[in-house]
């Protein structure tokens, strides 16, 4: 096995700059990608390697990223878009939602339109408005799509290739604020990552789950390595894939645990932790010991970045719920 | 009360091309602005010429029978285009057969004049499918109900093309390079796709022809709401040639957009054609236009109808005698029967499933979908057992 180490934002260079080699339909486009590499530089050296016509400085207009990658898939092409922030990419919502995710079914299965939007999400980073949102459930709630977000570099590289070589439509959320967490890639072998809309047990315990996504899962992780210090074991699953939701994955582990913790950055209201606890609940009602309890954003504009560190679920309030999974 | 302001029908643009009089006469450049355009028709032999004829005719036709049916109930909606064929017709037989078409919902004499049979285009407005051709058996796209949104599918695939063929000699592109056509009304101009559309199609030379048919009013707002100037005169603004057309005028729109195809095949990028037309009857059949405009503005808009003007136009120039126009009102009456037959046949076993939704919603397997789809059948099926049952 021969692994490398990488952050995650390399990790997503490497799975594009491989995507790029091993299919000349494929392409890049994007605000900032060409010579910069991205304001992440996530995006890096790629335009020198494949072109400007295969890594695409675009226009500033994320309705016409959007729109132009629909009408490049269907002549064949497999167009990668990166949107700059998450705040950023409601200018491209409707070619999203009333388009991309419903060419398929619109035109009963004869043209595909195998489009991959890449977009940095979530908080944390102490920037500015629209710059640290996590919209995931705006877009989730759209059939058609489906919707990554890794938390790993091993995932980052393999989630970004299985993204660009699905057919259908893929959102891949990418979590800002650990594109600088290194971990080992293997460029060969996905290993789990080969089904990509699998979750993933990144840590086994039997008292209760706790379900995060993208960047919160190094929080639930370090959430449970407390309350492993304190005496209770935590399973925590990465969810990986936000549509389809791996349900199978989350009842195993609530049937062994009978308790459950959903935390993401999104507000709560309306967020995908009412999705799972409300699916969860008919599938396990019996089995539960407690209500599932979310752990989210309040129902407010993501703050100022001087307060967002009391807006973000952290380890503490994520412990706090599983404390109060015991009181029940 | 709509003001007398109002009613009188909008003059064209001064720089609007023009081949043709109102009464259909020789075809002569009429102003200024027409005169490059006139060599186009030379091109235009008589069974081509014919053909805008009989494509706006049928259609007419068929409208009309689309119409009836919405009121019996047998259609949910219909977008009737009785007063663009010209537009529609003209434009369409400067195409050549590899170009494709990104229409709205209206483009009927497009849909038509290239294939797609009655059945499969009110397959949507029976209720029975979102799109009822095979966009690649016609090269037609689907129709499109958010407006403007195909501006920008038709624009990122005419740069696809434009990569496909970026080492084609000029000769090669002469003769089979392909152009698109981005249709969209004077109302959809307002949105931003259209504008982004622009500015993708221009930044990358894509070879797409946008195709405006700027009919005075979307829905029931007049054109002046939307742009304060002709609305081809905005391609300056983007850097590539817009024209305006008289859109009643089926010989100019066919020579500006054979002018404009031409142009966007050779591969310097897009082009911007305003046809100058009118919306004869309602936005649909859900619309009543007495609300907020003149029976005069209507009627001095009969005045020009495209089909009329042909009719003249071919018989001055001895290109169709009756013999040529009853075999087309004919065949119109045919395609109408053909229409009704098709629509009221579309029982149950014609219309989709909504099992074939679930099927075509994703290309690859989903758990969510296959469950909700296996909940499905066994709820149909309970609803079959008590059939049974009471049987
Ligand atoms: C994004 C969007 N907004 C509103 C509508 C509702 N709508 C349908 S047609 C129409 C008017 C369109 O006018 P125009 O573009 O001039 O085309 P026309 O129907 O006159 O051919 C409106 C407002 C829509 N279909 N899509």
């Amino acid at each position: 096995m021969s692994t490398e180490k990488l952050t995650i934002a390399k990790a997503i260079t490497a799975g594009l700059a491989d995507e790029l080699r091993a299919d000349d339909k494929t392409m890049l486009l994007g605000e900032d990608i060409g010579s910069l590499g991205g304001v992440y530089r996530v995006t890096e050296g790629l335009k020198a390697e494949f072109g400007a016509q295969r890594v695409v400085d675009s226009p500033l207009a994320e309705s016409g990223i959007i729109g132009t990658s629909i009408g490049l898939a269907m002549r064949g092409y497999r167009p990668v878009a990166e949107i700059q922030f998450d705040g950023f990419v409601f200018p491209g919502f409707n070619q999203i939602t009333t388009q991309l995710a419903k060419m398929r079914a619109r035109t009963a299965g004869t043209r595909q339109v195998p489009v991959t939007i890449r977009i940095p999400y979530g908080g944390g980073i102490g920037s500015v408005e629209h710059h640290s949102e996590s919209p995931e459930a705006l877009f989730a709630h759209t059939a058609g799509l489906r919707i990554l977000t890794p938390s790993s570099a091993h995932d980052a590289y393999w989630l970004t290739r299985k993204g660009i070589q699905s057919q259908d439509p893929v959102i891949i959320f990418e979590p800002k604020r650990r594109y600088w967490l290194k971990g080992e890639v293997d460029r060969e072998n996905p290993g789990a990552a080969d089904n990509p809309f699998i979750a993933q047990v990144v840590r086994r315990g039997t008292d209760a789950t706790v379900v995060a996504w993208g960047p919160l899962v190094p929080v639930a992780l370090a959430a449970a390595e407390t309350a492993a210090a304190e005496g209770r074991q935590l399973e925590v699953i990465d969810l990986r894939s936000l549509s389809p939701i791996d349900f199978d994955a989350l009842e195993t582990s609530l049937r062994k645990t009978g308790r459950m913790v959903v935390a993401h950055e999104a507000p709560t209201f309306g967020g995908l932790g009412g999705e799972i606890s409300a699916r969860l609940t008919e599938r396990a009602f019996l089995a539960l010991e407690a209500p599932i309890l979310r752990v989210g954003g309040f129902h407010l504009p993501y703050p100022p970045s001087r307060v967002e560190e009391q807006y973000l679920p952290d380890l503490d309030k994520i412990l706090d719920a599983v404390d109060r999974l015991f009181t029940y | 009360m709509v003001s007398d302001a109002q009613t009188v029908p909008q003059p064209l643009p001064p720089e609007a091309v023009q081949l043709m009089t109102p009464q259909g006469a020789p075809p002569s450049a009429l102003n200024e602005a027409s005169e490059r355009f006139l060599p186009y028709l030379q091109r235009l032999n008589t069974e081509a010429a014919q053909n805008i004829y009989r494509t706006m005719v049928t259609t007419r036709r068929v409208d009309q029978e689309a119409t009836a049916l919405q009121r019996q109930g047998q259609l949910v909606l219909w977008v009737p285009s009785s007063g663009q064929e010209g537009a529609q017709a003209g434009a369409l037989a400067a195409l050549a057969p590899q170009d494709w078409i990104f229409p709205t919902y209206r483009e009927h004499a497009m849909a038509l004049g290239r294939g797609v049979t009655p059945r499969e285009l009110l397959l949507l407005f029976r209720g029975a499918a979102h799109s009822g051709w095979n966009a690649q058996d016609y090269r037609v796209h689907p129709y499109t109900l958010v407006l403007a949104a195909q501006a920008l599918h038709a624009t990122g695939y005419a740069w696809g093309v434009g990569l496909d063929q970026c080492d084609w000699t000029s000769q090669q592109r002469a003769e089979n390079g392909e152009v698109v056509l981005a249709c969209f009304g004077d109302g959809a101009s307002s949105e931003g796709d259209i504008h982004e559309s622009m500015v993708f199609a221009a930044s990358y030379d894509a070879p797409v022809v946008f195709f405006c048919q700027n009919n005075h009013w979307a829905i029931s707002v007049p054109f002046e709401v939307q742009s304060r100037v002709p609305i081809a005169r905005r391609a300056a603004g983007y850097g590539f040639d817009g024209v305006t057309v008289d859109g009643n005028d089926p010989l100019a729109t066919y020579a500006v957009t054979a002018w404009a195809a031409e142009q966007a095949r050779s591969g310097t990028g897009p082009v911007l054609v305003e046809a100058h037309t009118y919306r004869m009857g309602a936005h649909t059949t859900a619309d009543d236009p007495t609300k907020y405009r003149g029976r005069d503005e209507e009627q001095s808009w009969s005045a020009l109808d495209p089909i009329t003007r042909m009719r003249s136009y071919l018989t001055a120039q001895d290109l169709g005698d009756d013999a040529f126009f009853s075999a087309v009102d004919e065949e119109a009456e045919d395609l109408a029967a053909q229409t009704r037959q098709a629509v009221v046949s579309m029982t149950a076993e014609t219309i989709p499933a909504l099992d074939d939704v679930f099927a075509h919603a994703y290309a690859e397997p989903h758990p969510l979908v296959e469950a909700e789809r296996a909940w499905h059948h066994t709820w149909e099926a309970g609803f079959a057992e008590t059939e049974g049952e009471n049987r």
